[in-house]
């Protein structure tokens, strides 16, 4: 696929906080690039907390490292967006892969329309862009790379988990849907259904309402 | 060099053939020499500084009287080396801020300086004229009997008669020979006197110009506190290198990648253009990649961000060999103490996935009794030597800045544990967390 999509869902109106003028244009170009308007784009987390409510947009993507303290200013503005607008989608950049990053986000909301990318994905810019609207629809975005760190590391109970059923989770952790697990491994439909309850069972996630269970076991794998 | 002090020498019986008594000699003829003009520049200048007190100008030489015994002392420390060859130190200290003034201040303030006038006083007065006499008696004297062959043929020969060192009269060579024999005799019993003057002498003047102990703490504590700067600053650098690729090299080629993948849409599918386009893109990502982990080695973010805990966990993630770190509990730290902390747990991790074949990790982390304590147990083959690897050796003087320990316990066939311990106060809560 080497041109965009020409069934374009809609047209995202993004809240763009980068520090860096260079990054900024470039991914206001690429958001344009791909149809979805860059409605503010700011350099620090204050101005980001204003542009939020001046703007309401459907979804903020963040830089973690942000003046005027060069640490995780853009991660700390995340959460506390997140805790005002439970269902404002949002995604960090980050240049680090850092678990305790990503967790702190998915612990905002339910979860849900939460994205923790790695900031060398967006040189991939289709993947890029794809992740930024799965994020907007309510999905959940965490960095492969992060999801191969924890993969590394087998602890409980994601130790009980068959190779199999990992490799399920590491693609619900990215967001997949279940079809698009099915075409990534070259299964059907069902049996990644099949995978999934599996891994709930065994990660003690009961079906229960008003929970999504799809993020609770990401979750759980982040924390381990 | 000389190896032995005269003091040493003189309980030797080789004492007469080694270079002990040459050198005492040459220590107490310096001595005179130095003190006869000491005595001269001393006078001199007082007389100078006394006399152009009436048109005002003398006040300060005479005010900058007292640091004369500061060049003397230097020259009598240097000096000393020829009879002993223990370091004498200088006890001064070095003043903190550049400057005449403040240097003056500082050598006005000190003990040392006016341990130093005394000696020199005394120097001019009272030992150059001890040194003298000794010599005169000790080698003068006899050199004079020893000479005597050679005075009586200087004067004409047998019949013409000397007093050699004025004693009696000597008008034959036999004689001049007997006394010659006796001057030498003379010269070697007097060089241990003279060696043992020279020694006592020495450790007169060691006394009043080496560093008191008092003076040595405060110089030992000035290393240690300079090795903690020299730490600090090292840190900082660390940091400021860190800050300049994030926000330097890292976003430009993040901006590079952005830009390859936009063009790359625009090639036409399967063009050459393409191709070229896609290897630059992997090339690119790669070297990002490469990147990143090259800022994190320098100073992991996570780290300033949320702690030790987490920086610990993030390094357990990034480890091959499985790592449990169910037992690190901490608060927050020090910056300085949790970043050795993090780089203690680094080197233990990167020593047990390079050396240890170990299957399992272990870390426990805990803040308890007004300490730091980090346990990294391996279930590995054991037999690690902290004293070969440069990596805990480094390590280890590290710690030592902040007073801290490293302890690796590795009987052969194992288990290895490494234990850091640095004292340490829990960081009052930032506003952020509270």
């Amino acid at each position: 696929m080497r041109t965009p999509s020409p069934v374009r869902p809609r047209s995202l109106r993004v809240v763009l906080a980068e520090d860096s003028v260079l990054l900024r244009e470039g991914l206001i170009g690429v958001l344009g690039r791909f149809g979805h308007e860059t409605v503010a784009a700011v350099g620090d987390a204050d101005a980001l907390r204003d542009a939020v409510s001046a703007y309401e947009p459907d979804i903020v993507v963040t830089d973690v490292r942000m003046p005027p303290g060069f640490q995780d200013e853009g991660l700390r503005a995340a959460v506390a967006l997140r805790a005002e607008r439970p269902t404002l989608p949002v995604l960090v950049l980050s240049q680090y892969v850092q678990r305790s990053y990503a967790a702190e986000l998915l612990d905002t909301g339910d979860g849900t329309g939460v994205g923790y990318l790695l900031k060398d994905r967006v040189g991939q810019v289709e993947q890029f862009v794809e992740g930024l609207v799965r994020v907007a629809e309510g999905g959940t975005v965490v960095d492969p790379e992060v999801v191969r760190q924890l993969l590394r590391r087998r602890r409980d109970p994601l130790g009980l988990l068959t190779p199999r059923e990992r490799e399920v989770l590491a693609l619900v952790a990215e967001g997949r849907s279940n079809a698009a697990i099915a075409d990534e491994l070259v299964i059907s439909e069902a049996a990644v259904g099949k995978h999934i309850g599996n891994v709930l069972g065994k990660l003690n996630l009961p079906p229960a309402a008003g929970t999504h269970r799809r993020v609770l076991a990401v979750l759980a794998y982040l924390r381990g | 060099m000389p190896q032995h002090s005269v003091w040493t020498e003189l309980a030797r019986r080789r004492y007469l053939t080694s270079t002990a008594p040459w050198r005492s000699g040459a220590y107490l003829l310096g001595g005179a020499l130095l003190g006869a003009l000491t005595l001269v520049v001393g006078l001199a200048l007082t007389a100078v500084g006394a006399a152009l007190t009436l048109v005002l100008v003398g006040l300060p030489l005479l005010a900058a009287l007292p640091l004369t015994g500061i060049p003397v002392a230097a020259l009598e420390r240097r000096r000393l080396l020829l009879v002993d060859p223990a370091p004498a130190p200088s006890p001064h200290r070095t003043p903190k801020a550049p400057g005449i003034p403040a240097w003056f201040r500082l050598r006005l303030k000190e003990q040392a300086t006016w341990r130093e006038l005394a000696y020199t006083v005394l120097f001019a007065l009272v030992l150059w004229l001890l040194d003298l006499t000794v010599l005169a008696c000790t080698v003068a004297f006899p050199a004079l009997l020893v000479a005597a062959p050679a005075h009586l043929a200087a004067v004409g020969g047998p019949g013409n008669g000397i007093r050699p060192a004025k004693l009696w009269l000597v008008d034959a060579y036999p004689a001049a020979g007997a006394t010659a024999l006796l001057g030498l005799a003379l010269l070697l019993v007097l060089a241990h006197p003279l060696g043992a003057y020279a020694a006592a002498r020495a450790v007169f003047a060691r006394l009043l110009l080496s560093p008191r102990d008092s003076e040595l703490a405060a110089g030992l504590a000035e290393v240690t506190r300079s090795r903690a700067r020299l730490v600090d600053a090292f840190e900082a650098e660390r940091r400021r290198i860190e800050r300049d690729l994030h926000d330097g090299a890292q976003q430009r080629l993040v901006a590079l990648t952005m830009s390859l993948g936009l063009a790359r849409l625009d090639a036409a599918p399967g063009s050459a253009l393409a191709d070229r386009l896609a290897t630059a893109h992997d090339e690119a990502g790669r070297v990002l990649a490469e990147l990143r982990e090259l800022i994190h080695g320098i100073h992991p973010q996570v780290l300033a961000d949320y702690g030790l805990a987490a920086a610990i966990e993030d390094v357990a993630d990034r480890c091959p060999v499985p790592v449990e770190t169910a037992g690190v509990r901490l608060p927050r730290l020090p910056e300085t103490v949790e970043s050795a902390g993090y780089f203690a747990v680094r080197e233990a991790l990167a020593n047990v996935g390079k050396h240890s074949g170990a299957t399992r990790v272990r870390i426990t982390a805990a803040h308890t009794d007004g300490a730091l304590r980090v346990d990294v147990c391996d279930d590995g083959r054991g037999g690690a030597d902290p004293d070969r690897g440069t990596g805990l050796t480094g390590l280890a003087d590290r710690l030592a800045v902040l007073d801290g320990t490293l302890t690796v316990t590795s009987p052969q066939g194992g288990p290895t544990t490494l234990s850091v311990e640095i004292p340490c106060e829990p960081q009052a809560q930032s506003a952020r967390e509270a």
